[in-house]
């Protein structure tokens, strides 16, 4: 039996950081304005996603701290949802990551240390969900979805060209062909006109 | 085929009458997208090791959770607000209920817990550290305060991932009872 509640404050030890001081803002000249500006925009093109990840965390041997980061990206922070613990700075995802890296100091393959993570904190633990009866939806629908409009899409070019095909190979009666010539002939000396 | 094509208009409409749907049952069924589970429960306990939080008690170890009878292992720290909002409810089924509760002070400096348990009294058998939280990943914790019933055969059966409430006494009693 698995219970839980929802909305119980717990503490998960998430850190908020504010790095900047918005109640003192020192005054500039605007060239010095235009100037913080620019740089800015430049830090804004040159940045790229932080990782949680700290300098005393990482493995000397630099191709298991390889492995330990994809390992890292895969797995989910158990108190944050949508993040990878290298993206996070809870603490769990902190000592998580630690506990990885200890795995595979150990000797560890990638697959034991997901496993390793999944006995305690089951499939929840991975951004990417395994293939179950309870995520086929979620593995299949789109492609079927995908099929189905193709299929729709052919059956329906189908029908279109064979309406075409049908229209071409009936021959004009005998009437339809004098009105024919009657509003070309028409058409002609409006033409001329 | 007029007629299907008419109903083809219907289509979208349909998509956002079934998408509405889902996201109505979403909100009112109390799903929480944000439960985690346990996949610990039904399993036997992971390996219990860690240091005595009491100066000169004897460390914690497996054999406290195969006694034949059901424990309580509860996971704390001074510095959680919630654990002490559940504390009240821990002394009273160890005092009023004799349950066994054995605690781990999560990530708590050893005089805080210390002074933590002093100060609001002292549920716990036994009760050992887990300073780095390494017991704790062991035991798919994600925060505190956490709680397992461990039943006599060293299985976990219950798992609650939120400060206990009266409400859960319900469950968690006759389960201490009943013995395994």
């Amino acid at each position: 039996m698995m219970l839980h509640r929802l909305k119980v404050p717990r503490c998960a030890r998430d850190d908020t950081i504010f790095l900047v001081d918005a109640s003192n803002p020192t005054k500039l000249s605007s060239r010095a304005k235009r100037g913080t500006f620019l740089l800015a925009l430049l830090a804004l093109l040159l940045a790229f996603p932080a990782l949680a990840v700290e300098p005393s965390e990482m493995l000397k041997d630099p191709a298991l701290e390889s492995r330990a980061r994809d390992i890292g990206r895969s797995l989910r922070c158990v108190v944050c949802q949508n993040q990878s613990i290298d993206d996070s700075v809870a603490e769990v995802a902190h000592d998580m990551r630690l506990a990885v890296r200890a795995r595979l100091a150990a000797g560890d393959s990638d697959a034991q240390v997901f496993d390793y993570m999944v006995a305690r904190y089951g499939d929840y633990v991975l951004l990417k969900p395994p293939f179950t009866t309870a995520t086929a939806i979620l593995w299949l629908g789109a492609p079927v979805v995908l099929l189905l409009a193709a299929g729709l899409l052919y059956k329906a070019g189908r029908r279109r060209s064979a309406r075409a095909a049908a229209v071409q190979s009936t021959p004009l009666t005998e009437e339809e062909r004098r009105r024919l010539a009657a509003l070309l002939a028409s058409g002609r000396t409006h033409g001329e006109r | 085929m007029i007629n299907s094509n008419r109903l083809l208009y219907f289509l979208p409409l349909l998509t956002l009458a079934i998408m509405a749907g889902f996201f109505a049952w979403s909100l009112s069924s109390g799903r929480d997208p944000a439960a985690i589970g346990s996949v610990l429960v039904g399993r036997p306990a992971p390996a219990l090791a860690a240091a005595a939080l009491q100066e000169g008690a004897p460390p914690l170890t497996d054999a406290l959770l195969k006694t034949g009878k059901p424990v309580l292992l509860n996971f704390f720290a001074s510095w959680c607000a919630p654990c002490q909002i559940e504390h009240p409810l821990l002394l009273r089924l160890a005092e009023r209920d004799g349950v066994a509760i054995i605690g781990i002070a999560y990530k708590n400096k050893p005089e805080e817990a210390r002074a933590w348990l002093k100060r609001l009294g002292n549920p716990f058998k036994q009760t050992g550290i887990d300073p780095e939280g390494k017991l704790a990943l062991d035991w798919g914790l994600s925060g505190v305060p956490e709680t397992y019933l461990i039943d006599g055969a060293g299985i976990v059966r219950l798992h609650y991932r939120a400060p206990l409430s009266e409400r859960d006494l319900a469950t968690i009693l006759p389960l201490l009872r009943g013995g395994s």
